[in-house]
């Protein structure tokens, strides 16, 4: 009997395509849970809860708050499923599933073993930016590129896949995303010549359904010469590799470090990739096709349906990672895109595509400051670069100045908020220019293959190093902006009360009026938040919580030994007051109106 | 291009012999460097920078190395960065890695040597150098 009945649910799962996974399509749509990193598969970051609101939202308070006991940074976010939220750590990356009736208690925790020579080839810190849930799993990607599912009541491990090797540079930082009846995961490493790429894995047992990478040859990448489209041409026979010389493909890059969004109904997921090999442009001719690239690929077999090349020939390391936004019936111009893609790229650059086609709406500048190029030609779609900022153009040897945004770009992997309420895309964003001096590098398996030199510092004319903003992403124009003293390093959350929150590198949570940003609430926490706010309700009741825990990129300038220096503007320069008013250390806040 | 690369390469295998009698293992003038110096500097921007932070300066992980070597010897910077070194415990996560098969690195020991201990020694500010003669 029992038999039958299972064979009968597999039949049903086939039959209504590999694509359907109901539970948690369901469940991204329910506010009282918080159940994938970003919200929705649209990644909107974005909740119906309307009891707190602009008008009460400077009441809220802090209810209860927890150590993770991990210094470095914590990015990433807690997810909410039903009782239960489940909260993770950089290296070691420990997961936590903490009792939402008895507030922090553990109900179980997790630590993988993992070698810790896989530190000395992380980046940028030890940071991970969480699991993904979906059928009773918790789904882990560790700092080793071990991907484990536990099983969400206990902790117990269900398997285990290894997704790359730390020897080569491999590394995860990112979150797994489930569709349907696979989870798929990316691959950080770009430092290292590594070449990217993104793997399905069955959601059921590990087993490895499709990887596809971000460059090489037609086969590698998945790319149908004939039906994969750009620009609304066919790519032709091998797209990447003809871009390169010889066969420096093989270190291409082209990491895919950044966030999954996904369309069930065109079941189409979407993610970018990140710089090409070194960051020397010099040593890389051609267009290093598809590094710097918007993807849309089949979510069950991975062939690409699309892709979007925003900087051909990267010469400043800006990674086209960010998350994908996936807005509906947006007004751009005098035409109603059903199905737009949304992308605030490290370049500077706003983008709105066509989602079904890859067709390009929109590429407007994010910040006045971005001068590396004047505008994208909507003909080509190539950014128009300005010859006094090509790192290319004034060549190895010379130091390239005064270019913005830095390499960490207008806006780095932390996700924006989308509320389809206001129509307005609310905007965590960096305000740095940097000098840029290229020189040779060879290439060692597991080594840093950088090839630059770089010295940050804010904008002339400006002494805050980031803005939140709101973006119109129909007309390409900032509605508002908000300046703050440091880069927003932290992810937004927008809801229906009209407030957005996000979190500051000093340590604030901060809540704002969705229509003007006017500052309606802040809250100290006791360390530089990197991460991301989340929202949901216990016992009908709504909560807003966040990991603080400095570190990340923006912590690599943040030593003691920097404060009083001032001669120069040093990378850190940027960023030499920061430890003045944080130290590390990773704790979860959790908020809520008095009663 | 190629020229330039061929020239600097020259330029680095000089270098070492004409210092060979000065006590100090860098050359400061007016605030800017000799070659091997500069190299020094933009060697440690790429493989030792994204942990102890630009200028040397240190990061939320990683050790101040201007401070460092005010009490390291030539000696134990050289085994520290050829061996590496690892400290992990429940509340630390630190994690030096070993350069002994890292040519940029190896090659170009003495020269990082050199621009950090200028740096440690006041003889040079933060940010990038310029170099004697430019
Ligand atoms: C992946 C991060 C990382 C990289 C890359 C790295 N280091 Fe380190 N280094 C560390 C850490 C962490 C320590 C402290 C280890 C400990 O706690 O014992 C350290 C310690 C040191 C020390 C000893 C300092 C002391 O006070 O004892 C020296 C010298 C050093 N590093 C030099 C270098 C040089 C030179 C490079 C580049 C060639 C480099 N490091 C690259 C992380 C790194």
């Amino acid at each position: 009997m029992l038999r039958r009945v299972a064979l009968a649910c597999a039949l049903a799962v086939t039959a209504t395509g590999a694509s359907a996974n109901p539970e948690l399509l369901r469940m991204q749509r329910d506010p009282n849970q918080w159940v994938m990193p970003n919200g929705n598969y649209a990644s909107w970051r974005y909740s119906e809860l309307n009891q707190i609101t602009r008008e009460n939202v400077g009441n809220l308070k802090p209810t209860w708050q927890f150590s993770t006991g991990v210094l470095r940074g914590h990015e990433g976010g807690p997810l909410v499923v039903g009782e239960v939220m489940y909260i993770h750590t950089p290296f070691p990356n420990r997961v936590f599933a903490l009792d939402l009736n008895n507030p922090g208690r553990v109900l179980w925790r997790y630590e993988p073993t993992q070698d810790p020579t896989v530190i000395g080839v992380m980046c940028c810190d030890t940071v991970n930016r969480g699991p993904a849930y979906a059928d009773g799993k918790i789904i882990l990607s560790q700092a080793d590129t071990t991907v484990v599912a536990l099983d969400a009541k206990t902790g117990k491990e269900v398997w285990k896949v290894k997704n790359g090797d730390p020897a080569k540079g491999e590394t995860a930082t990112m979150a797994p995303m489930v569709f349907g009846d696979k989870v798929l995961i990316g691959i950080s490493g770009g430092e290292y010549g590594i070449r990217g790429h993104v793997t399905a894995y069955n959601l059921a047992d590990g087993k490895q359904a499709w990887r596809a990478y971000s460059v090489g040859t037609d086969e590698d990448i998945k790319f149908d010469p004939q039906k994969t489209m750009s620009m609304g041409q066919p790519v032709g026979a091998n797209s990447s590799i003809k871009t390169w010389e010889g066969d420096q493909w093989k270190m291409g890059g082209g990491s895919t470090w950044g966030w999954f969004s996904y369309d069930p109904d065109l079941n189409l997921i979407y993610y970018g990739s990140g710089n090409p090999g070194t960051w020397n442009p010099v040593q890389r001719p051609g267009d290093n096709k598809w590094s710097m690239t918007i993807f849309a690929r089949d979510a069950t077999t991975g062939v690409a349906k699309w892709v979007y090349q925003m900087t051909p020939h990267d010469e400043w390391d800006y990674d086209g990672v960010n998350e994908m936004v996936l807005v509906d019936n947006l007004q751009v111009g005098n035409q109603r895109v059903a199905k737009a893609l949304v992308h605030m790229d490290r370049n500077g650059f706003g983008y709105t595509l066509n989602r079904e086609n890859g067709q390009l709406m929109v590429a407007q500048k994010f910040d006045p400051a971005v001068n590396w190029a004047t505008h994208v030609d909507m003909e080509t779609g190539r950014p128009q670069v300005v010859s006094q900022y090509s790192t290319r153009a004034q060549g190895e040897d010379n130091n390239t100045k005064n270019i913005c945004p830095a390499a960490l770009g207008t806006k780095d992997q932390q996700p924006s908020a989308w509320s389809p309420k206001a129509s307005l895309l609310f905007v965590p964003t960096n305000h740095v220019c940097m000098d840029y001096e290229p020189f040779r590098v060879s290439y060692s398996a597991g080594q840093p293959f950088i090839g630059a030199t770089l010295s940050m510092y804010p904008p002339q004319g400006s002494d805050n190093l980031g803005n939140f903003i709101a973006w119109n992403p129909g007309s390409g124009k900032i509605a508002w902006s908000k300046p703050e003293r440091f880069s927003v390093w932290s992810g937004a959350l927008a809801t229906a009360g009209d407030v957005v929150f996000y979190g500051t590198l000093e340590g604030y949570l901060k809540a704002v009026d969705t229509k003007d940003g006017k500052e309606l609430f802040s809250y100290r926490t006791p360390s530089g938040i990197i991460g991301n706010v989340n929202t949901f309700t216990h016992k009908g009741k709504q909560y807003v919580a966040v990991m603080s825990g400095v570190g990340g990129w923006a912590g690599i300038g943040m030593a003691a030994g920097l404060q009083g220096e001032s001669e120069g503007l040093g990378a850190v320069g940027a960023y030499k007051s920061l430890s003045d008013y944080t130290q590390l250390g990773g704790v979860l806040t959790v908020f809520a109106l008095p009663n | 291009m190629k020229t330039v690369f061929a020239l600097t390469l020259a330029l680095l295998a000089m270098v070492p012999a004409a210092r060979a009698d000065d006590e100090k293992p860098y050359k400061v003038e007016n605030g800017k460097v000799d070659q091997a110096t500069f190299n020094g500097y933009r060697r440690y921007g790429n493989s030792c920078l994204q942990c102890h932070g630009p200028d040397g300066a240190g990061s939320s992980y990683a050790p101040n190395l201007t401070e460092s070597l005010k009490h390291l010897s030539h000696e134990q910077f050289a085994e520290t960065v050829i061996n590496g070194r690892q400290n992990i415990s429940s509340s630390q996560q630190n994690v030096m890695p070993s350069f002994g098969h890292v040519e940029d690195v190896v090659t170009y020991l003495d020269d990082i040597y050199g621009y950090l201990k200028a740096r440690s020694d006041g003889a040079l500010g933060r940010g990038r150098p310029e170099r004697i003669g430019r």
